[in-house]
């Protein structure tokens, strides 16, 4: 049940995603962009919650949920530091996939190289 | 000669000739695609959750996981391939912000380990930290002034 | 008086193209004008480290080849005109460096090619040059890199967007010899037309390509009854499409007699390349492979050569400006 779930809630942010990228002429940066964002402040106004409640990793795979990692991040950090926690949070609850994405890109360019597109 | 159309005229004639993406066949597959991952994600999730883990554990298994497994693909030559097929439905996945930092990183190694590979690693990807942390902190602020 | 209006004019002895050289890459390699080429490169590299330093060399073994084929040696060249799409037009410095050729570096985004053939011809009807080579290059890779995103990212490209082509293509203008000639020149003037999407330099440049053609039959007296073929640079489909239709509005009819080199190089079905080719690359070797064959063959006696240029930087675009687009002709016959 929770990879139906998963795969509706997820197939659903990306089609969303898609419409943008073909209606409105957004480049692939600027949808990461606006999709981390959005993900942060519905976050921040609790209603992404419900959405990861239902669709599991279906709502924190998007980058919607990369969002709402920082955003649940800083809320946990506000709790328990105060005013500190506004700049400590974010990052520590990504921490893992920036770290990720950095360093297994530095192995990976070390390794491969460009080629054409087909 | 004057001009044939003005600027505004032209603008329309030009939309009208240039032919529109395939939507409904890019929202497809971008639902496809997207929803796939997601269930990668899932059973990733539910792999660890199974065997004891905690939720916050889980929660950073799992996009270092498909971080991991993007830029491979990245790095075979395999998820532009899969981006010109899936369109959005690669690209918002967590797996698209990865393939986002490897590409350039593989791309500008030619210029050097540090001001090539380094420093370009997040000409696309920077941003998205950029304003994705930035929000964060405005959240945050509101949270602190309204708890 | 060689001038025949504000921007054409017509040379006292035409000039020679003795001899024609192209090389291009693999996909240009699997397009429809595959037989025309000389070389087709079997990857993206060619053996070098970066696809800068693919492109250079590429460049300079077409410049090898055609100097081969006109039976030339590099001392036999006055001056060599050559431009490419890089920053700082380094395809070409590089190249060049290790020729020994007096240099001349161009740019004019992918309308290079016809302002190195014209301004080559020129220097030769002035008497300035025997011998002049006029070659352009571009590479998919650098390209891409330089004015897009990284080649792996796994993004669409947009229906409207162009495939630049990897290739080069090089000329030998001579004063003496024979060969097809260059007879007349129009030199464009800068349009824009208010496009600010530059996943669309086919809308961008046709403004100017309409503008050029338009005035080289008003200036030379001629219309489309004189020329076998009119051959745009790199408009592609959607530029192509366009300059039909605003030269229809003004009473200039060419369809029938009209194509593009962007449109020739690839088959876009079975290419999937949106709108066609464009690049410096593009038309240059387009021209000197299959053109210039057809010119020789005298299938085509009379050709009208638009090469077009949108003359454009990422900085500049990315700051909100529009994108002017260029377009030079040149009428190249068999006298």
């Amino acid at each position: 049940m929770s990879y139906l779930t998963a795969f509706i809630t997820g197939g659903i942010i990306c089609s969303i995603g898609q419409i943008l990228i073909d209606k409105t002429k957004l480049t692939p940066a600027r949808i990461l962009v606006l999709f981390v964002c959005v993900g942060v402040i519905l976050t921040g106004i609790g209603l992404y919650e419900p959405i990861v409640e239902f669709g599991g990793a279906g709502a924190t795979v998007p980058l919607t949920g990369f969002g709402y990692a920082l955003a649940k991040g800083v809320i946990k950090d506000v709790e328990s530091l105060g005013i500190l926690g506004i700049f400590t949070g974010g990052i520590k609850a990504a921490s893992g996939g920036i770290t990720a994405a950095v360093f297994f890109s530095l192995i990976a360019s070390l390794i491969f190289r460009a080629h054409a597109k087909n | 000669m004057d001009k044939v159309y003005t600027n505004n005229e032209y603008k329309k004639i030009v939309d009208k000739v240039s032919p529109n993406s395939p939507i409904v066949k890019n929202i497809t597959r971008a639902f496809f695609v997207g929803g796939f991952i997601c269930i990668i994600g899932q059973f990733i999730t539910n792999f660890f959750l199974n065997r004891g883990a905690s939720r916050e554990t889980v929660s950073s298994i799992t996009p270092i996981l498909l971080i991991f497994i993007a830029v491979i693909l990245t790095g075979l030559d395999l998820y532009d391939t899969l981006g010109k097929f899936a369109g959005a439905g690669s690209v918002v996945p967590i797996t698209g912000f990865a393939n986002s930092v490897a590409s350039p990183a593989i791309e500008y190694k030619s210029e050097g380990l540090i001001l090539g590979l380094g420093a370009k690693m997040f000409t696309v990807a920077g941003p998205v930290l950029v304003y994705g942390i930035s929000t964060s902190v405005i959240v945050g602020f509101f949270y602190y002034l309204l708890k | 008086m060689k001038r025949l209006g504000t921007q054409t004019i017509k040379l006292e002895n035409p000039v020679s193209i003795i001899d024609t050289a192209s090389i291009v890459g693999k996909k240009e390699g699997e397009g429809p004008l595959a037989s025309y080429f000389d070389y087709i490169l079997e990857d993206e590299y060619w053996g070098e480290k970066s696809f800068e330093k693919t492109e250079s060399k590429i460049l300079y073994e077409t410049i090898n080849k055609v100097l081969q084929k006109s039976k030339k040696t590099s001392s036999d060249i006055n001056y060599i005109l050559a431009g490419d799409l890089l920053n700082q037009c380094i395809s070409s410095a590089y190249a060049i460096r290790d020729t020994n050729i007096p240099f001349l570096g161009l740019y004019g985004a992918c309308s290079t090619m016809v302002e190195s053939l014209s301004l080559g011809a020129i220097l030769i009807d002035g008497g300035f040059a025997n011998n002049v080579i006029a070659v352009t290059s571009s590479h998919f890779c650098t390209a891409e890199r330089q004015f897009r995103f990284p080649l792996e990212l796994g993004s669409q490209r947009p229906q409207t967007s162009q495939w630049t082509v990897t290739g080069s293509g090089a000329s030998v203008l001579s004063n003496d010899g024979s060969g097809p000639k260059i007879t007349t020149i129009t030199t464009g003037k800068i349009i824009d037309m208010g496009i600010k999407d530059a996943n669309n330099m086919g809308a961008a440049m046709a403004g100017a390509a309409t503008d050029t053609i338009f005035t080289h039959f008003n200036e030379t007296c001629r219309n489309i009854d004189y020329y076998d073929l009119i051959v745009t640079g790199d408009l592609g489909h959607i530029g192509s499409n366009l300059t039909n239709n605003m030269l229809n509005k003004i009473g200039v009819n060419i369809e029938q007699k009209f194509t593009d080199c962007g449109i020739l190089i690839f088959d876009k079905e079975k290419q999937d390349t949106h709108a066609g080719g464009s690049g410096c690359g593009c038309c240059a070797s387009v021209f000197s492979g299959y053109l210039y064959k057809k010119l020789k063959e005298r299938e085509i006696n009379k050709l009208l050569l638009i090469a077009t240029g949108a003359l454009m930087s990422t900085t500049i675009v990315q700051q909100g400006e529009s994108i002017p687009g260029i377009a030079h002709a040149i009428s190249i016959e068999n006298l």
